[in-house]
């Protein structure tokens, strides 16, 4: 065990699925023609001023009531300044010393363990434009569309302690807000952003070490590695006698590194001060409560509810409740067909391994889904009715993917019907025993190994449709004659 | 008949009567910019041919039967207020060739109204200053005396209605920049309550003290131009959803009974003499009005000057951020690296009391001052605006100079800024407070130039501070003196 304690707090830029920006109508669609989004107020021409969009708020309390915050009565927006090209006005538009939501805490699970890691904010802000440096080197563009797109910020305290932890804390913020389907996730796209503040100290002390803070993590795996590869850095720097310096530094995905960024010595100032141009923002106990009346099911009440309902262990219910859209797909398939067991196994395994293959699990919502959860629940009824076997409902599976069929007219037109009759097998074992009088006699003569061979004779002689546990009885039957 | 020495309520009674057009009339006011404008410098932008056609077009909407009392009147608007494809400077090189792809939202309403746009008036650069001395294309001189300033910042305003270049103007008002320049110019300048109209589309100097305001030659065109852009706006979250009364027809009446309130902190040492007289002799015109006056007190007044200068320029440092040469206007500098670009944008596009707000501002929020400056001066504010409820809680209005001196030579306070910022000094607290006031002619110094009036309201009470003021205009004929030629 290292000598050194790991202490961890995540900053989260979760972007909100609005329709229109937060202090203007322009559209916040993704992927449109650079600056075509765009207005005067997100341009910051002169004389353009912000109008709050209502909707950002609601979305902020649904997240605040969700992570179990106190949600502010009284909040205000402040401006945050520096100069950047992608940021038109010269300031940013957040919150500061009065957020929105205050106090939380999100309860995870980590190797079967619970823990909750409690969180100081969640404020409300806009996002800057992105800057795109030619190839060439001689030109600098700039596209605004995503200027203005509100986000949520939402702060842990620094209670994280080690990489696992880190990602099994990011994996359940994603799955809240993907129930409230405020944010879609994204980490590739960027809707869903993460900042990791690292430090250690010597196990046992209680001041803070110097801090760290990595930027540029766009999966979880990134945030793992780049946290673990920082830990190992900060435990030689110091370990060799060395100090740290707090700094911002990058994770290189491609060397699996962090590189120094800035130094923190020149601290940015932002001169925070209140937004002239906006009201106090203030929310009322009515609206909180009709928030929170329409607050869906949320991971843990459904995780607690499958294996209730459906009697899955523990760790199936966790897997298929962390993202929404799964969990869904899992209780329309158990509606269609109740054998909850062997539809999660299906949906664990060879469905979600097809999901990420495609990257369909980018998506807020999978739209796509390669099996709809119908032909999912009627292949496990053909196996569990004994039509087909296991091994070759993988065949089905991966033909229903490819080809877009029910599982019954591809068992229909392969002729994939499993073979319970004993004549076949039968037949089967015969000529099998007949091919390989050897093998008999040296079975009988009590080399038991030679079973199996025989079961893999006669699968290969009924294309693998024979029942096995048919073959298995006539077979024994046969030999042990 | 000379058109360019009528009222808009008197150009709006002949236009109704049909007994001028209004291409005549605007075609009278361009022509009388043209003559006079070489001299005075109201005007950054003239826009000829778009006012003939909007007076065109005001004439065929009054042939079919359309009426209202802007309707087919040439005005001049400041040039921090944007007007679509129109060039507008905010009397800044760094905007010096920004055409405003949209209208703000007062120079939308006075065009559904059926104004005539003439041009954008000369002004201090972003609004900053109080003798349009800092423009950063030329000084605005006083039509009274050429040797002196117009005020500020809404110099250009004021001066193009004491030389009957428009009927009415609109200026802005941060610390006073309506006010003062139509006390240096003998018109009549209003700034609103802050909220009363929308600010989108005007050029921000400081959000939380900005107010647009009418300027016209007398009480009543003020009340036409303020009905004309009052009321909310859905693009101005800082606008306020109440309804606008009918200022005009509000007007007359007696104003005996109303309690007048004259502040003893304003009549200061080091007052200009004349000053003090005329605004004495003027509020004995109120009590002989019927009015009840009685001194009263503000105790912070002396801290207004001070808290106003942090509280403008910590905003005008973050809302001029934007002219960072990326989007529109000046860009210098493009071949070299980021950092420099802004520099060189930066340094060339602003003039030199720009810069120096901006500094001041940039340090009362910087780290580790903020408490000391930035925060200070919102306290102080708070006490500033409860000095002003205290006294309303028991006067209708308050009445004070407008400035402690009438119009200065041009040049004299230029290398003293501190000399300037005091020119505002009876004007600040109102906007710190977010008070309507307004400023009227009150007599002439030694020298012949005019003095200002200023009377104060209560929040969204415009309608009583423009009683007193029509009152007072009709018993006093100050307003009826024009510049000679």
């Amino acid at each position: 065990m290292s000598s050194y304690e790991t202490i961890i707090g995540l900053e989260v830029h979760a972007e909100l699925l609005t329709q229109s920006k937060v202090f203007c109508a322009c559209s916040t669609q993704f992927g449109a023609p650079p600056n075509q989004n765009t207005c005067p107020v997100c341009l910051a021409m002169p004389g353009a001023l912000p109008v709050l969009n209502r909707r950002v708020v609601e979305f902020g309390i649904r997240a605040g009531l969700a992570a179990n915050c106190q949600i502010a009565s009284h909040s205000r927006w402040a401006r945050k300044n520096y100069f950047y090209p992608d940021l038109p006005k010269g300031y940013q538009i957040s919150q500061y010393e009065l957020p929105l939501c205050l106090n939380g805490f999100i309860d995870i699970e980590d190797n079967g363990e619970s823990k909750r890691v409690r969180l100081t904010r969640i404020h409300m802000e806009e996002d800057t434009g992105k800057n795109i440096h030619d190839a060439h080197g001689d030109a600098s563009l700039v596209d605004f569309n995503r200027c203005g797109v509100p986000l949520l910020e939402i702060v842990s305290e620094p209670e994280i302690r080690s990489p696992q932890e880190a990602s099994a804390y990011l994996r359940k913020l994603r799955a809240i807000l993907q129930y409230l389907e405020i944010c879609d996730g994204n980490m590739e796209e960027g809707s869903f952003r993460c900042d990791a503040n690292v430090s250690i100290r010597p196990r046992g002390s209680t001041p803070l070490g110097t801090k760290v803070e990595i930027k540029n993590m766009n999966s979880f795996r990134a945030v793992e590695r780049a946290i673990e590869y920082e830990i190992k850095r900060q435990t030689e720097v110091l370990g060799g006698g060395g100090r740290l310096v707090q700094e911002t530094r990058l994770w290189d995905p491609d060397r699996e590194l962090t590189r120094s960024m800035r130094s923190k010595e020149s601290a940015d100032d932002y001169r925070y001060f209140p937004e002239p141009d906006l009201l106090p923002l203030l929310v009322s106990d009515a609206w909180i409560e009709e928030v929170r009346r329409h607050l869906p099911e949320l991971p843990d009440a459904r995780r607690q509810r499958v294996v209730r309902e459906y009697g899955l262990p523990e760790y199936d219910a966790l897997v298929l409740t962390l993202r929404k859209d799964v969990a869904d797909y899992y209780e329309a398939a158990v509606r269609q067909y109740r054998n909850p067991k062997a539809l999660s196994n299906w949906v664990m395994g060879d469905l979600l391994r097809i999901i990420r293959e495609r990257k369909l699990d980018n998506a807020l919502v999978i739209h796509d889904w390669p099996v709809p959860p119908e032909r999912l629940a009627a292949m496990v009824e053909l196996i569990d009715s004994g039509e087909i076997s296991g091994k070759i409902a993988k065949a089905v599976f991966d033909e229903m993917v490819n080809t877009g069929k029910t599982a019954v007219q591809i068992v229909a037109e392969q002729g994939l019907t499993q073979i319970s009759d004993e004549g076949p097998i039968l037949n089967a074992i015969d000529s099998v025993i007949a091919a390989h009088a050897d093998k008999v006699a040296q079975y009988r003569s009590g080399k038991d190994k030679l079973f199996g061979f025989f079961v893999g004779q006669v699968m290969k002689a009924t294309q693998g449709k024979a029942n096995p546990q048919k073959v298995n009885d006539l077979l024994r039957e046969k030999l042990d004659r | 008949m000379d058109l360019t020495r009528l009222t808009i309520e008197e150009a709006a009674a002949l236009l109704a009567k049909k007994e001028i057009s209004s291409v005549e009339l605007t075609g009278a006011a361009v022509e009388r910019i043209r003559a006079t404008d070489t001299e005075i410098h109201s005007f950054l932008t003239v826009t000829e041919d778009v006012a003939l056609a909007q007076a065109q077009a005001a004439d065929a909407r009054r042939a079919r039967g359309e009426t209202g009392p802007l309707l087919g009147v040439p005005v001049g608007i400041k040039d921090v207020i944007l007007t679509k494809g129109i060039r507008t400077t905010a009397g800044s090189k760094i905007l010096e060739h920004f055409v405003a792809p949209y209208d703000a939202t007062v120079t939308r309403k006075l065009l559904d109204a059926g104004a005539v746009c003439v041009g954008k008036t000369n002004c201090d650069e972003f609004a900053m200053g109080s003798s349009t001395e800092n423009s950063g294309f030329v000084v605005t001189r006083n039509p009274w005396d050429r040797s002196r300033v117009p005020g500020g910042s809404s110099g250009g305003s004021a001066a193009a209605i004491a030389a009957a270049q428009c009927q009415g103007t609109l200026g802005t008002d941060t610390g006073g920049s309506v006010r003062q320049p139509a006390a240096c110019c003998g018109i009549v300048g209003m700034k609103p309550t802050y909220g009363r109209v929308s600010r989108y589309g005007v050029v921000a100097y400081a959000s939380s003290l900005d107010q647009v305001g009418p300027m016209a030659r007398t009480v009543t065109g003020c009340a036409h131009l303020l009905a004309a852009i009052a009321g909310h706006d859905p693009h101005d979250s800082t606008s306020v959803p109440r309804p606008v009364p009918d200022y005009v027809s509000l007007l007359a009446g007696s104003i005996k009974g109303l309690r007048v309130g004259i502040p003893r902190e304003y009549f200061v040492e080091g007052m200009q003499a004349d000053v003090d007289q005329a605004v004495r002799s003027a509020v004995r015109v109120l009590e002989r009005l019927g009015a009840q006056v009685s001194e009263v007190s503000l105790p912070h007044t002396e801290y207004a000057v001070p808290t106003y200068y942090l509280i403008a320029t910590a905003e005008a440092s973050s809302n001029l951020a934007r002219y960072d040469g990326i989007r529109y206007g000046l860009r210098l500098g493009e071949q070299e690296a980021l950092l420099k670009m802004y520099q060189r944008t930066r340094a060339g596009g602003f003039g030199t009391e720009v810069k120096r707000r901006i500094m001041l501002g940039t340090y009362a929020l910087s780290a580790g001052y903020y408490d000391a400056y930035y925060l200070k001066a919102q306290k102080v504010r708070t006490l500033i605006r409860r000095d002003f409820e205290q006294v309303f809680s028991t006067q209708d209005v308050i009445v004070t100079p407008t400035a402690p001196t009438t119009a200065f030579r041009i040049g004299e306070k230029t290398s003293d800024p501190l000399q300037m910022y005091l020119s505002d000094i009876f004007t600040i607290s109102i906007n710190l407070a977010g008070l309507p006031g307004l400023s009227l002619p009150c007599g002439f110094d030694r020298n012949g130039l005019p003095i200002g009036l200023q009377v104060v309201g209560r929040p969204f009470e415009e309608e009583k501070v423009f009683q007193a003021a029509y009152a007072y205009e009709q018993a006093t004929e100050w307003h009826e003196k024009t510049v000679d030629e």
